[in-house]
């Protein structure tokens, strides 16, 4: 039973085994550092995962990088620099913010701008479509005369 | 009137980013080395592995830089334009032998034709790197002083030879 049992709970946790980087830093800082920045720089080839998530063969030739290089002793800002300066700003998976992204990073709040004045201008409109009045005081002594005449029959 | 023209205003400005949208491709990332001087390096040459070959060595001369492989399957749609254009000796073309067999590597210019004056070879990927190669083929136009003025990513057609490459290596001889 304690067999079945373990051996389930050991195949459960096979996927974990198949995690696609295995490479163990020297100290828990630098494994900590290690895949932060590996999660912050995009895989090039399969652009919408990062190079920790990817097991195209760049990635691992760039994770190798990040490791060297933290294995010397560079920072993780060294790092970021080092392959921005290679691969430009399109390797990070957060765009820094500057003239060429500024729309990027401002849409949203440019839209929710846009559309809260769109409701207000609806909204007002609406308000006083509601208030006026339906018909005018001419059409309503028609109406009026009208429904007098029609007692005579 | 204003009724039916918001709509049709709302619809052309849509329509115009997504058709924007529809013709980008994010598949060619600008590479930044534009206008920089070449990664330095210095890797040893495919046909004679004794000798290295280094960005210095090509200093006054306009050359192009080839990324290939011979596990590159566009590479060997890129080759046959790249044998023909290596015929005009327009230029010189330095070839990167990308993560490849250097056996594998000889016998598909054995097989297909050399229209390098030299390969390298870099068989963990290092220079790759520091050329921000990140999709084989890609090829690179460098100038008189190493500093690199075009990056083509993907394989070269002939129609990129004649309206992109021969153009720009022709204004970079000019060059002094």
């Amino acid at each position: 039973m304690l067999k079945t049992l373990s051996m389930m709970v050991l195949l459960m946790l096979s996927p974990l085994a198949n995690a696609v980087d295995a490479r163990q830093m020297a100290t828990a800082e630098l494994q900590e550092t290690y895949e932060s920045i590996n999660s912050e720089l995009r895989c090039l080839v399969c652009q919408n995962q990062t190079i920790a998530d990817s097991n195209a063969e760049l990635a691992g030739d760039l994770r190798r990088q990040v490791a060297e290089m933290l294995q010397q002793g560079k920072s993780k800002q060294d790092i970021i620099d080092f392959m921005t300066q290679r691969y430009g700003d399109f390797v990070l998976y957060k765009p820094p913010f500057k003239g060429k992204t500024s729309l990027l990073w401002l849409a949203p709040g440019l839209f929710l701008v846009v559309g809260m004045v769109t409701v207000f201008f609806v909204v007002r409109r609406r308000k006083s479509a509601s208030m006026q009045p339906i018909i005018n005081d001419e059409q309503q002594k028609k109406i009026s005369k009208l429904l007098d005449e029609g007692d005579d029959f | 009137m204003l009724k039916y023209l918001i709509p049709l205003v709302i619809f052309s400005v849509m329509a115009v980013f997504l058709a924007l949208g529809l013709n980008l491709k994010p598949s060619e990332i600008p590479s930044p080395l534009i206008g920089k001087p070449v990664p330095v390096f210095s890797a040893p040459k495919l046909d004679d592995p004794s000798q290295n070959l280094s960005q210095a060595d090509l200093k006054g001369q306009v050359w192009l830089f080839n990324v290939w492989a011979s596990w590159c399957v566009s590479c060997r749609q890129e080759h046959e334009v790249f044998t023909q254009f290596a015929q005009q000796k327009a230029v010189t073309i330095v070839g990167l032998n990308y993560k490849d067999d250097p056996a594998a590597a000889k016998n598909w210019l054995q097989s297909l034709g050399n229209p390098y004056n030299v390969s390298i070879m870099d068989q963990d990927g290092r220079i790759g790197i520091d050329w921000g190669v990140y999709g084989v083929p890609e090829t690179f136009v460098v100038d008189k002083h190493g500093i690199v003025r075009y990056k083509h990513t993907g394989p070269v057609s002939v129609n990129d030879i004649q309206n992109v490459f021969l153009p720009l290596i022709a204004k970079l001889q000019m060059e002094a």
